[in-house]
């Protein structure tokens, strides 16, 4: 159970990506997804494909990371493929006239390109954010940058705060589950047989327990983070300090370059429109 | 059930009932050549058990001991089929347990495994419930479910209040031992405890300890306890195993492996109190032997060389 996750994992490592400002990467990421969205020809797609291969380079992750992370998301992928094969209608049949459905050469065309914005979207902001960013510079990042919020009285550190804890204790309540699942099991318990209302019957045995050391937990933290005299977020200085170098700024001009391309490539490239 | 009837009919079953039990089944536990590996092609692969080969004799209290890591929580999951090995047998009673997987469940009933902090697996409204949940997943009937209720509660030293309350709000000693009668109470050949004390005040550590030696003594059941407490090793097992780095370092009698102190320390473990005595003694000339580990052998020790002399 522990190790299946691979989507949203943070991957240990030192590459350029890495090294970015986590504020940066978030607006980084948002601009990616936008510039995606844009991108409505053969020629602009050319360019999306390339700027994936560009992050993974810079990212330092292991495309089997990478490929596995896509895996939870196959289903919606082949669906999505599926719905635009058989549903567009276009100009150049591919099936005889007599057929009682027809497929046609604009239908295949989009189902691909399609299929490579989902990939391109899950693994680009994977790439930019979740594999190269730690949870904790992630949710630091969103804090500051929401940090103006606070002004018409919107708890963003609170907000931050609790995201955080959320995040550190995935992991602890997935291991508190194996145990607590191990245990009952012991009894015998059984998951895996059985009518429906049975196996739902067979979780309240894992659920009780796991709430109750969900809730001590949460109180010990919360007993824990008031010896250390935590009032919230007013008057905090921090440990890590964010900071912006030239990294950022590489960064940022490539993206610019990429938006740019997509736009130009859409406006003056020749061929098939995209049509979602 | 009302309290007041049960409080008349619990004394009479009592006295015998632990006798339907355990008819059949002897509780020999033998592995052979089990490896068991963490992460199988990943590049942080973990060899947890590396080709161990043990028996378990039956109607015994065996101790396992071993420091972090040393594989003794995987060696004793592998026991009540809650993991399979990679390779090698595990058999009880001469069967290989994984000979059918689908009656893998059948094996958890005949081996009862009470994992580390086996209070937080507690999740009924009472521990009356909570107890018999073992037993009515082996699909016993009404009762069978009531008196094995009542003797696995006996043997836990649960008192009768204690059974109709919320598990959540019994003390944390009889939390512990609520859990411990829940595994009890199915009746299993072979008992396994993951640290059955951890984490206790001396004296519920005694006493959950005690009810162990009481149960095993009075059903015959095979009791295999992993602990880390060489003190509650040396009064409580017949026999102890020690593991190190997914190995089987030593086998023996408490004497025996106790006795091999340094051996033991330098697998990073530690020995009875007074056995550290026993050989501060020695080296200021008091030979009274190294195979000490309880006080009271000790004393008996010393005393019978004073009137030796």
């Amino acid at each position: 159970m522990k190790a299946d996750i691979a989507f949203g994992q943070y991957c240990e490592g030192n590459s350029f990506l890495h090294r970015l400002d986590p504020r940066w990467k978030i607006i980084f990421a948002l601009m990616y997804i936008v510039a995606l969205f844009l991108a409505k020809n053969i020629f602009a797609f050319g360019l999306v494909a390339l700027s994936i291969v560009l992050l993974w380079a810079l990212s330092g992750i292991r495309a089997g990371i990478l490929v596995k992370g896509l895996r939870p998301l196959l289903f919606i992928i082949a669906f999505t493929a599926i719905i635009n094969i058989f549903w567009l209608k276009g100009e150049t049949p591919l099936l005889p006239e007599n057929w009682f459905f027809q497929i046609y050469l604009e239908g295949i065309i989009n189902a691909v390109l399609i299929v490579l914005r989902v990939m391109v979207l899950v693994t680009g902001t994977s790439i930019l954010l979740t594999y190269t960013t730690t949870p904790i510079a992630l949710t630091d990042g969103i804090e500051q940058l929401l940090a103006p919020l606070a002004k018409i009285k919107i708890p963003v550190h609170e907000f931050s705060m609790m995201m955080t804890i959320a995040l550190r204790f995935i992991p602890t309540l997935i291991e508190e589950t194996d145990k607590i699942m191990s245990a009952q099991k012991a009894r015998g318990s059984d998951f895996s047989t059985g009518s429906l209302t049975r196996r739902a019957k067979a979780l309240i045995p894992i659920l009780v327990p796991l709430f109750i050391s969900a809730f001590r937990r949460a109180e010990d933290l919360a007993t824990a983070m008031e010896c250390r005299c935590y009032t919230g977020g007013a008057g905090r200085t921090r440990m890590n300090i964010l900071h912006s170098t030239w990294r950022d700024a590489v960064m940022l001009l490539i993206l610019c370059v990429f938006v740019a391309g997509i736009v130009l490539l859409n406006i003056f490239a020749p061929g098939y429109r995209f049509t979602m | 059930m009302k309290i007041s009837d049960f409080g008349r009919k619990s004394t009479i079953i009592f006295n015998f009932s632990f006798l339907i039990f355990h008819l059949g089944f002897m509780g020999k536990i033998e592995l052979q050549n089990i490896t068991y590996v963490y992460g199988k092609g990943a590049p942080y692969e973990i060899k947890a058990l590396d080709d161990v080969s043990l028996t378990f004799e039956e109607g015994k209290i065996i101790g396992l001991i071993g420091h972090t890591g040393s594989g003794k929580s995987t060696l004793v999951q592998l026991l009540n089929g809650l993991i399979k090995p990679d390779s090698g047998r595990v058999l009880l009673d001469g069967k290989d347990i994984w000979a059918e997987p689908k009656k893998i469940r059948d094996v958890r009933f005949k081996v009862g495994l009470v994992m580390q902090y086996p209070e937080y697996q507690l999740f009924d409204e009472t521990v009356w419930k909570d107890i018999s949940f073992g037993p009515k997943n082996m699909g016993m009937s009404e009762d069978e479910i009531k008196k094995a209720v009542v003797e696995a509660a006996s043997f836990a030293g649960l008192k009768e209040k204690h059974l109709f309350k919320s598990p959540f709000d019994l003390s944390g000693g009889q939390k512990r031992r609520a859990a411990l009668a829940g595994v009890m109470a199915m009746g299993p050949s072979v008992l396994v405890l993951d640290e059955p004390a951890a984490g206790l005040d001396p004296g519920a550590r005694r006493k959950i300890l005690g009810r162990i030696k009481d149960y095993q003594r009075q059903s015959g059941t095979t009791v295999i306890i992993v602990s880390h407490s060489m003190e509650d090793m040396a009064m409580y097992c017949d026999s102890v195993v020690v593991m190190n780095h997914g190995k089987v370092t030593m086998t023996g009698t408490p004497a025996e492996v106790f006795s091999r102190s340094d051996e033991l320390i330098s697998q990073g473990l530690d020995v009875p109190a007074i056995t550290k005595v026993a050989r501060a003694l020695r080296n200021e000339g008091v030979d009274i032997g190294l195979d000490i580990y309880t006080v009271n052998f000790a004393a008996h020790r010393l005393l019978g060389e004073e009137e030796d002399k």
